[in-house]
């Protein structure tokens, strides 16, 4: 049997985790990273790719403006630059109560700094011609942009190894226990690790590690479903998601337009694939707004298994119940661009105890506060998922 | 309750017929879903209806097993529900999603006999994406349904008998055969003859070809390395070794291949669990002989279970047409002819052991493999890319290299690179190649349009 120490051990090698890892590194902790597959393999490897601030709950926008600084230095801080590009995003409104609706998030978030510009019919279809003419205007967020989480988020891992990290992929956290003094993990290989700290990390597979110290949280899973097309010749200048959901797409520097919207289904613990209906619904709704798409052909799709909390706010910050165990997970499909900050978030958390940037909105407290049995007040969170057009980006109604 | 039985059958070659044609001989009216647009499958591929080319120039040998599948085939056309031209794209909850002339539509099952057949294993060299360089299967189907030679001066590389094979149809439709080669050795041809003895007439077929090449003047050389296709926008020559010495073959075509590979994909998407080939070097869905898998209610029949070739697969077909009788209680007469196809089977599995060591799959392929040699031609990765991000990264298995590099991801999923990918891999991972695992299969099998599903996306709406 192995045996490790580290100041802080983390469960789960996603975007979160590998970027604690790496900040926790930069601090000069010793880390040791147990992830049960490959780092980035799962939510944060194959998701959408979005790197967008625009049409995230107020309360993510101090994070997502740290992350936003972190993106820019991608480069330097993974050794790669992830195909990132600050492309703009564009959310696109279908009817003037859209078009409303988006005016009033520009306006809310107007001190964060994401230089929103709202654009009418005729200045949308000037500049971006290709959209279809469902588009009646659009919120324009001209820093945000995209990039390639499969390469991405394996990198971050791979720069916490090279700045000393322990990352043990492959290895699964069959038990684990804090014996009043520090955290015991022990894995199917027959590793055991202690450490002072324990990094909950593990994505949509974090309620049983939050569970095994005493701390059930509301989290269901859903699938998000992607699909990719064919390379084809550069058209889309941006990113592009829909007012009050639908779908979400963006061409990728080769040329593939991959294309978000719906959900699949589990087709075990561990994975999961679109639905027929799905795959039908995305494609539909992508040829209204991209007609250019109509002759295209969809040549893989996939999906992946991400936690969703009843309110789309993820969990950071401190246990309620055990010194020194600090969470990171439930990031409701839109994960991938604050992940970085919220690493840096959890590694500060570790050092000092706090974090200068606001994270109290996302406390596990707040469910602690319920009665978990009750359920009386709280919105059933399969059917919250249940129109997939709420889902995956909260209005801005939902999110002050 | 048994009239609720819709047993499915997916491809209409020599398995699927034998399939469809038992279930129908037992009272059940099967749907045959075959994505070409005539039945026969890949060997017995019909041309369109007003080609003129007979049957006996079409198939040479295998004339009256043709004429035998077609006619059975015809035979049922009004009793059962063919559906030709039509793709299995995906499968969930007991339905298939079908794609027919830019129509798509769903396909409930009780039972699956899924007869998918096989396509050639491609091991790339240089100059492989040449225009003029083919499959051999590729060649097969240019000239059984197009009526048509992929050149005027074809040389075949590569090994296994379907490059004999073609070779000799090639040079019997009047197109001059440049070369046969063989990177499996004349010893390991030899060394291969008892075990080949299990199936004389087949043996004794393959050794005509060879003496029909000899006697007509045809270049025969085994234990080749093939090096390059020279030629910018069109094949004009080949360039091989042999026992270290380097040849030049004029040619304006190439037809290659390295034995075939089973089609998986649909099994992988219904679930079924796989297990590593060591004879076909490949994974494969696991079924028992009378092709149970591990799902219950679907069936495998035909070289889309494992490569044994087009006599098998009728056998195959009609035992597992027996197998699912008999698991809904319909046909526990019959077990003798269960017990008869499971044994031809099993000789016929000893002969396929006997080519496996007559054309063996070319061991130094992988460490030989240059590193700006590309691998995935869809998304333009090289071996050396693929080596270079194993080392970087760690990466020791398949879909995480995928992830990585791209390879497998393009329009054709893998479906021609990824056995190629996982021998890389392997080779400079320093392990064995089933270590490297396979590439998840994902929907869509195969490329669908937006405007159809858009359609379909329609007519379901309230």
């Amino acid at each position: 049997m192995e045996k490790l120490a580290a100041d802080v051990a983390i469960i789960g090698g996603g975007i979160v985790g590998a970027s604690a890892a790496l900040a926790l590194r930069r601090m000069g902790f010793s880390v040791t990273l147990l992830e049960r597959d490959f780092c980035g393999s799962r939510s944060s490897g194959v998701n959408y790719g979005g790197v967008r601030r625009q049409g995230r709950p107020l309360s993510q926008l101090p994070l997502a403006q740290r992350a936003h600084g972190i993106w820019g230095r991608l480069q330097e801080l993974i050794g790669i630059d992830g195909e990132y590009i600050r492309s703009g995003h564009l959310k696109v409104a279908r009817s003037q109560a859209e078009l409303a609706s988006l005016e009033v998030y520009r306006e809310r978030s107007a001190g964060f700094g994401m230089g929103l510009e709202m654009l009418d019919a005729k200045a949308l279809r000037a500049r971006h011609p290709w959209l279809g003419e469902r588009a009646i205007g659009g919120s324009l967020c001209p820093q945000d942009g995209h990039a390639n989480p499969r390469l991405v988020s394996p990198a971050f891992a791979r720069a916490a190894a090279r700045l000393g990290a322990q990352v043990r992929e492959r290895t699964r956290v069959d038990a684990m226990a804090h014996d009043g003094e520090q955290f015991v993990l022990r894995a199917a290989s027959g590793l055991e690790l202690r450490s002072r700290f324990l990094l909950n990390c593990a994505g949509a597979w974090a309620s049983t590690v939050a569970q095994s110290f005493g701390e059930a949280v509301p989290m269901v899973s859903s699938h998000p479903v992607m699909a990719v097309t064919e390379p084809l010749p550069m058209f889309m200048d941006l990113s592009l998601g829909v007012e009050g959901g639908g779908i979400y797409a963006r061409q990728a520097p080769r040329g593939n337009c991959v294309i978000g919207g719906s959900r699949g289904y589990a087709i075990d613990a561990d994975r999961a694939r679109p639905s027929r209906d799905a795959i039908g619904l995305v494609l539909e709704r992508t040829v209204e707004l991209l007609p250019a798409l109509g002759h295209a052909h969809i040549i893989r799709s996939w999906s992946g298994t991400e936690g969703y909390l009843p309110d789309h706010e993820p969990v950071v910050g401190f246990s309620t119940t055990t010194p020194g165990l600090i969470h990171g997970f439930g990031f409701a499909g839109a994960g991938f661009q604050i992940g970085p900050a919220v690493g840096e978030v959890l590694a500060e958390l570790v050092r000092d105890g706090a974090s200068a940037t606001p994270i109290s909105a996302f406390s596990i407290a707040r469910f602690a506060r319920q009665d978990p049995q009750s359920g009386a007040r709280r919105q059933d969170p399969v059917d919250a998922l249940a129109d997939p057009i709420a889902f995956h980006v909260p209005s801005p109604a939902n999110s002050t | 309750m048994s009239a609720a039985l819709q047993p499915v059958v997916i491809g209409a070659g020599p398995a699927g017929i034998r399939a469809a044609q038992t279930l129908l001989r037992y009272g059940l009216r099967p749907v045959v879903v075959d994505e070409a647009p005539l039945f026969g499958g890949q060997i017995y591929r019909q041309p369109p209806a007003h080609f003129q080319r007979s049957k006996a120039t079409l198939y040479g040998f295998d004339t009256a097993r043709a004429r035998d599948v077609h006619a059975a085939m015809r035979a049922m056309l009004s009793d059962i529900d063919y559906r030709g031209q039509t793709l299995v794209w995906n499968a969930e909850g007991g339905k298939l999603d079908l794609l027919h002339q830019e129509q798509t539509s769903t396909l409930a099952y009780s039972h699956l006999i899924v007869a998918t057949g096989a396509t050639d294993r491609v091991l790339p060299f240089a100059g492989w994406t040449t225009p003029g360089v083919f499959t051999l299967g590729g060649a097969q189907v240019a000239l059984k349904y197009q009526g048509c030679a992929i050149g005027s001066r074809v040389a075949f590389l590569g090994t296994g008998p379907l490059l004999y094979l073609t070779a000799w149809q090639y040079a019997k439709a009047g197109a001059q055969v440049a070369a046969v080669l063989d990177t499996a050795t004349f010893g390991q041809q030899l060394a291969a003859l008892p075990a080949l003895m299990a199936d004389p007439e087949l043996l004794a077929r393959g050794l005509y070809l060879v003496a029909w090449l000899r006697a007509h003047g045809v270049a025969l050389h085994r234990g080749v390395r093939p090096l390059q296709v020279l030629g910018e926008s069109r094949v004009r020559a080949l360039r091989w070794s042999q026992a270290g010495t380097e040849h030049e073959l004029d040619c304006d075509a190439v037809g290659f291949g390295y034995g075939l590979q089973s089609e998986t994909q649909l099994p992988d998407i219904l679930g079924c669990r796989f297990g590593f080939n060591a004879l076909q070097r490949a994974w494969l869905p696991e079924c028992d002989a009378a092709g149970r898998t591990s799902v219950a209610g679907v069936y495998l029949a035909g070289d889309g279970a494992a490569i044994l070739g087009a006599d098998a697969a009728e056998w195959a077909g009609e035992r597992a047409a027996l197998a699912l009788l008999a698991d809904t209680g319909r046909a526990l007469g019959p077990q003798a002819r269960g017990a008869t196809l499971e044994r031809q089977l099993a000789r016929k599995q000893r002969f396929r052991a006997g080519l496996e060591r007559a054309f063996p799959f070319p061991a130094q392929w992988a460490a030989q493999a240059p590193d700006d040699l590309l691998v995935c031609r869809c998304e333009e990765v090289s071996a050396g890319e693929l080596r270079r991000t194993s080392r970087e990264n760690g990466a020791t298995e398949l879909n995480r290299l995928k992830a990585l590099t791209r390879v497998g991801m393009g329009r054709c999923q893998g479906r021609v690179c990824a056995a190629a990918a996982g021998e890389i891999l392997a080779h400079c991972s320093a392990q064995p190649v089933q270590a490297v695992g396979r590439l998840r299969g994902q929907p869509p099998i195969k490329p669908i349009p937006f405007r159809l599903t858009h359609a379909l996306a329609s007519q379901e709406a309230p």
